[in-house]
This record gives structure tokens, sequence and C-alpha cells, in this order.
């Protein structure tokens, strides 16, 4: 088992017909991922990498039984994309997008709440690398090969560091369910707390790898909600120790503004929670180890 | 992106705040002439830079007609105001607003912020004004009213209202109140604001509302379709070097120490700057150089860091995705040949084409420190830090 995205998922690509999306659908295609069609404006008709290209969502979800979208589509648009995906009833949305505007996130979060439950659209990202089951496929701009098949979750909000966590684990023969990355902006379609809740409902996964940052109040919600709801052991890491208060570290939810957002302070919360925190940014991979071990001597 | 107080006043002004008469003045006699304007009598006279705690820096005072104005403002013009919120550098006064002084009954707080728990917009009042926003936090935490309002609503009339009355507000003063919610609110939403802040907002000694200050930020991503905030830029109150590093797609914010970083992705340059300090060093910088990075971005980040003269060696750490590992060493190489570098550089290249990229800076012949691992690479940026002299 695995989250989000299996051997079964069927994913249309919302800028397919774009560079970007043209060469990182190709990469899921070899991966083994079910990418059955693409959607741009103006573009329905032609094909891109063999598969059907449509005008609309709701013309590719009923031509292909598509039940996951990637997005790919320029700040300007990529919140009415993230909408137009909702409505056409695709499940699950991944959106790599940098530099949306948080007004328009606003907008779309208010948006998915006029679904009932059963027909929701759950969102990954904005400004995220993406989703994996290893094994399985991915939908994203991952480098798929640093993930080994396994059982431990990943969930962070950095693609880049997310990888050097799923290597350090590679090299340590630690394999990994799924990896999701919530992205780095302020407002984002899912939350830690939100991917925990399907890691610890996974039958295929036995322990999470959380990795946090500072800005935000979503790492100190999820430490709470691992204390009092989870039955899985958890691990984390929070970057940004050497970061100053009040300047964004790139991330444009990277900044120190309120109590509780230092990595230190987060840390603290964290730990005074039960989770297993790395010292530093290269013990990740031996925390799970060390977190694994520590599971295995319990049972 | 931050602007002026002045810039600030403008615009909720036109969306319908009530603000204090004054101009703008670039020089001691504008500033007199200002003064004369608003009819020769007593004003205040207010440096105009990027950073709160103006007043306790020395930067805003109540001056008694036109002669100690022009005075006040040719000592305060061309120097570099240190407040709690700039670095020690300070930041430089090139502009000054001048006022009509208020005759002030009462200072309340109103603040407009991007709430990420609700992820909504919130307002947050306290009836006491002029107090530092973090302060007042700690100190008076229960004056603090918050009200979250509904994207699809909007800032609803019964929410000003009952703002209103638990500032305790007379009568009189409830419809200005709501009138300058409302404006705070248009403007916040219209222009892709991330922050409105008027503190203090006076009652006057008349019983009117008008706002003393004004503060607001804007969301960067927002700016391609709000032109005429970008055009408020004023690279003059930003960091050289990051305004540079902007300019070229890669995010940069300088810091005190002494090694400078060029990493891909946020996270793992927090990361980065997180195993420099665990090894006994000290980042001179973050600098994110992006996804899909060429040679000529590399490049770019190279003199970017090297702008800064604390830098005595530099870390290089990619862990490439969307990146290329060969793009990132033909840059190293370009940069060396380019740019001129003559301080030690570790290289630490991971994922996407990393056999390439190991050859081509193995074969340049160039003195580049190469590291395996994240923190190997931290610690060999340590280690090649030049040694001070020992007396």
């Amino acid at each position: 088992m695995a989250i989000l995205i299996t051997e079964e998922t069927r994913v249309v690509v919302q800028g397919l017909s774009g560079r970007i999306g043209q060469f990182h659908a190709q990469e899921m295609i070899e991966y083994g991922t079910r990418v059955v069609a693409g959607v741009t404006p103006g573009k329905g008709g032609t094909t891109v990498l063999n598969r059907p290209v449509f005008n609309t969502m709701r013309e590719a979800v009923e031509a292909t039984g598509a039940d996951a979208s990637l997005i790919f589509v320029p700040p300007a648009g990529a919140a009415d994309a993230m909408m137009e995906a909702a409505d056409a009833g695709i499940r699950t949305a991944v959106c790599v997008t940098d530099g949306i505007p948080a007004q328009d996130m606003m907008r779309v979060k208010r948006f998915l709440r006029r679904f009932p439950r059963e027909r929701k659209m759950r969102l990954i990202g904005p400004n995220c690398a993406g989703i994996i089951s290893p094994g399985k496929g991915f939908m994203g701009i991952m480098p798929p090969h640093i993930y080994t098949p396994g059982r431990v979750g990943i969930v962070g909000r950095s693609g880049t560091l997310g990888y050097e966590a799923a290597s350090q684990m590679q090299a340590l023969g630690i394999g990994v369910s799924s990896s999701i990355g919530i992205g780095g902006d302020p407002i984002n379609g899912s939350s830690f707390r939100d991917i925990l809740e399907l890691f610890e409902a996974d039958p295929g996964t036995d322990a999470v790898m959380m990795i946090g940052e500072i800005g935000g109040p979503q790492e100190a919600e999820a430490a709470v909600h691992v204390r009092d709801h989870m039955t899985k052991p958890v691990a984390a890491y929070i970057a940004g120790l050497a970061a100053p208060k009040g300047r964004q570290m790139g991330h444009a939810g990277a900044i120190i503004s309120a109590f509780g957002e230092s990595a230190q302070e987060k840390v603290a919360l964290l730990s005074a929670c039960g989770i297993v925190v790395a010292p530093n940014p290269s013990a990740m991979g031996e925390t799970v180890a060390g977190m694994l071990a520590a599971a295995s001597d319990a049972a | 992106m931050d602007i002026h107080e002045h810039q600030a006043k403008d615009i909720l002004a036109a969306f319908g705040v009530p603000v204090p008469r004054g101009g703008l003045a670039f020089s001691p006699e504008q500033a007199a002439f200002r003064c004369r304007e608003l009819g020769g009598g007593r004003c205040v006279v207010k440096a105009q830079i990027h950073s709160g705690g103006r007043g306790a820096a020395g930067g805003v005072k109540l001056c008694d007609g036109e002669a100690a104005v022009r005075e006040f403002a040719a000592a305060l013009l061309g120097t570099a105001l240190v407040t709690k919120q700039t670095d020690s550098n300070g930041k430089r006064v090139d502009r000054l607003w001048i006022e009509e002084a208020s005759q002030i009954a009462r200072e309340l707080y109103l603040g407009f912020v991007l709430d990420r728990k609700s992820e909504r917009i919130m307002i947050v009042a306290s009836g006491h004004g002029g107090m530092e926003i973090e302060d007042l936090a700690e100190e008076d935490p229960e004056s603090l009213i918050r009200m979250v309002l509904d994207p699809a609503v909007g800032l609803a009339e019964y929410q000003a209202r009952e703002l209103a009355f638990r500032l305790g507000l007379e009568a009189g003063q409830i419809a200005q109140m709501v009138t300058v919610l409302n404006a705070c609110y248009r403007a916040y939403r219209d222009l892709d604001a991330t922050m409105v802040e008027i503190n203090p907002l006076v009652i006057c000694a008349d019983g009117s509302l008008v706002a003393l200050d004004a503060k607001m930020s804007f969301d960067t991503n927002a700016l391609f379709r709000r032109t005429q905030v970008a055009a408020l830029r004023d690279p003059g109150q930003e960091d050289p070097r990051e305004s540079f590093a902007a300019d070229h797609g890669l995010a940069y914010v300088g810091l005190d120490g002494d090694i400078g970083c060029i990493i891909n992705g946020a996270g793992l340059a927090m990361a980065s700057m997180d195993m420099i300090q665990l090894a006994g060093g000290s980042p001179a910088n973050f600098l994110d150089i992006g996804g899909g990075a060429s040679p000529e971005r590399v490049c770019q980040a190279f003199r970017t860091v090297l702008s800064d003269r604390n830098v005595s060696v530099i870390l290089v750490n990619i862990f490439a995705g969307i990146n290329r590992c060969d793009w990132i060493a033909k840059g190293v190489i370009q940069a060396y040949r380019e740019v001129g570098i003559d301080l030690p550089v570790v290289v630490r290249l991971s994922g996407t084409n990393v056999e390439a990229g190991r050859r081509i800076i193995a074969e340049s012949g160039l003195p580049i420190i190469s590291a395996d691992t994240l923190a190997e690479a931290a610690e060999a940026a340590v280690a090649a830090r030049p040694q001070p002299v020992s007396a």
C-alpha cells in the first residue's frame, strides 16, 4: 500500500503542452506512472507524448476516467487550474507552481469547501516537488531513483531537503512507502497533519519522517496531533536553526513572524510531544534508523 | 515588498481612511516650504525609511515653525537611521514627510494580516495604540481583539461595528471606524497586501479619527498584476546585494558570517546553514539558485556571494532534481574563468547527472574541494577558512 498515488492512479497533466510539463510527464511515464491525458486550453485535439490533450478538465476526466491531476500552470492561472480540477471531479491534485499570490490560495481553499466530503479534492502544494510511491508511480519533479520502496512515509515542505532525507535513508537501506511534498507557501492545500492522518491509516506505512522549517503554525499543530492521535512513531527535522527572525528564507512561508515559529521553539515542542528530532540535517537517515530500531525493540 | 509611510497613507486615503495633511521633502528647503504650506506653525517631521521604531531612533520630531523644521531636516537627511528593526548599518534617510500636528485624545492599534492558521485575512486591534504590536502582545495580550474575515464575504458590516464597540468608541465614532475598517480591508484585498497597519489610529480632541502612521507590505507573488504597487519600490532602501540577486532570479539574504552559500532549494539552503553552524562556522548568506539553473545563473550566484567582503570560503551544495549537476559544474568553472575566484571553494553535488558533474569538476584542474555528503561539505568549508595569524 501507499498513500495518494499507486499503480492504479490515472493522472492528467494540466500544462502538458509546455516545455516543463512535457519534460516531467516523460519522466513519470518512464517510471511507470499512468499518465492518461493532458489539458491545455486551446490545444484540445492534439497529442503530446502519445497522450490526448483536451481543452478542459471536464472533457479530460469524462474521456479518460482520470482521478488525479498534476498542475504545471504558471502562477497567474494556477489557482484557476486547481478550481477547474476540483470541479471536474479530480480526487488528488498536486500543484508544483511556485509564486502563486496568497489571496488566490485563500480563494482556492474557500472554493474546495463547497464540495461534499465524498467528492472533495485533496490538494497537495503549491510550490512543492510532488508525491511519489516508490516503484508504483510519481507526480512531480523529483529524481525518482533516490527512493527505495519500503515502509517509511516522508512528508516535508522542501523538495531538495526531502531528497536529502530520502538519499540518506537509501544509503542505510531504509525504504519509503510514499513521500509527500506539501510545499513552501504560507497557504497550502494539505498540512503536515493532513498527511500524517493518511500515513497513520495506511497499512503499508510503519513510521513517518517529517521535515519542517521555520514559519507558520503547521509543525506545532502536527506535533500535538502525533501526541494525541498517532500510534506509529514519527521522527522529524526542522530547518532554519541559523535563520534570523523576520527575514524570508526563500520559501514565501519561511519567515519567523510570531511566537513559536522559530526552529528552536518548534524543536522543543516536537520533542515534548514524543517526536525524535534529528540534531542536524545530515543525521536524518540515522534518526529514522534509530526510531525503527526502537520500535522493533518495543514490539 | 515594503513601501514608505507616505505612500501607504496616499493609498489608504484614496480608499477612504482620513490622514493628516502633509507633504514630501527631499531637502531642508523643501521641508521648510512644506511647513509653510501647512500654515507655518507646529508640524511633525518624519524620516521615511522602510523600518518601524523610527520615533525611538530619533527619526520623528515635533517642530515649531519653519526654522526648526529646516534645522531638523538638515540634520536628518543623508544620515543612516539605526532602529531596533534595522541592522547596525541602518537605513538611509533620503526623504521626509512633513505633516500637520494632531491633537491626540486617544491612541488605538489597527492591523490587517494574513493569518496562517485560519488561512484568511485577520484584523488585530487594540485600545492601546502607539506601542509595537510585539510589545503589545507581550505586555497587554488581553487588549488584543482578533477577527477573521471570510474571503467569500469580505468584512461584514456587523463585524466592523462589533469591533468599534469593543474598542470602546463613542456613538459618533462608530460610523467613522466602520469606514476606516472597510477602507483598509478593500486596500488589502484589491492591492494584494500582506499587511496593513495603522499605529496609532488616533481619536483627536474634536472626536475625529485619523491615521497618524501607516505601514503596508505587499505580496511579491502578486506584483505582476499590481503594477501601480510595483512602481512604489524604493531600491535605495534595499540591500544592494539582495536587489542584484533578485534581479537575476536568485533568493538571497545577507547574514553576518564568512561562509558564502550557493544552494538549490530553500529547505536545503537553511539546512546547510544549520550544518555550517554546527560545524563551528557561520554562514554569510542564504542563497537559493532555484530550479533549472543554467551555468550563467550559477555564475551570477558567485558574483552575488563574492560581493560580500566578509566571505572567506564558498560552499556550493546541490541536490539536483529539476536541476542538473553537469550544468552546475559548468557554472562553477565558468565562474572561475569570468568572475575570478581566489577563495577556497567546496562543492558537493548529488542527484541528477551527478557522475557527469563530478567528472567535469575533477577534470577542470581547478583547486576545488569536493565533498560527498552534506556533513562533509560543511566541515570542509569550515576547515578551509584562512586561519587567523596567531601572535
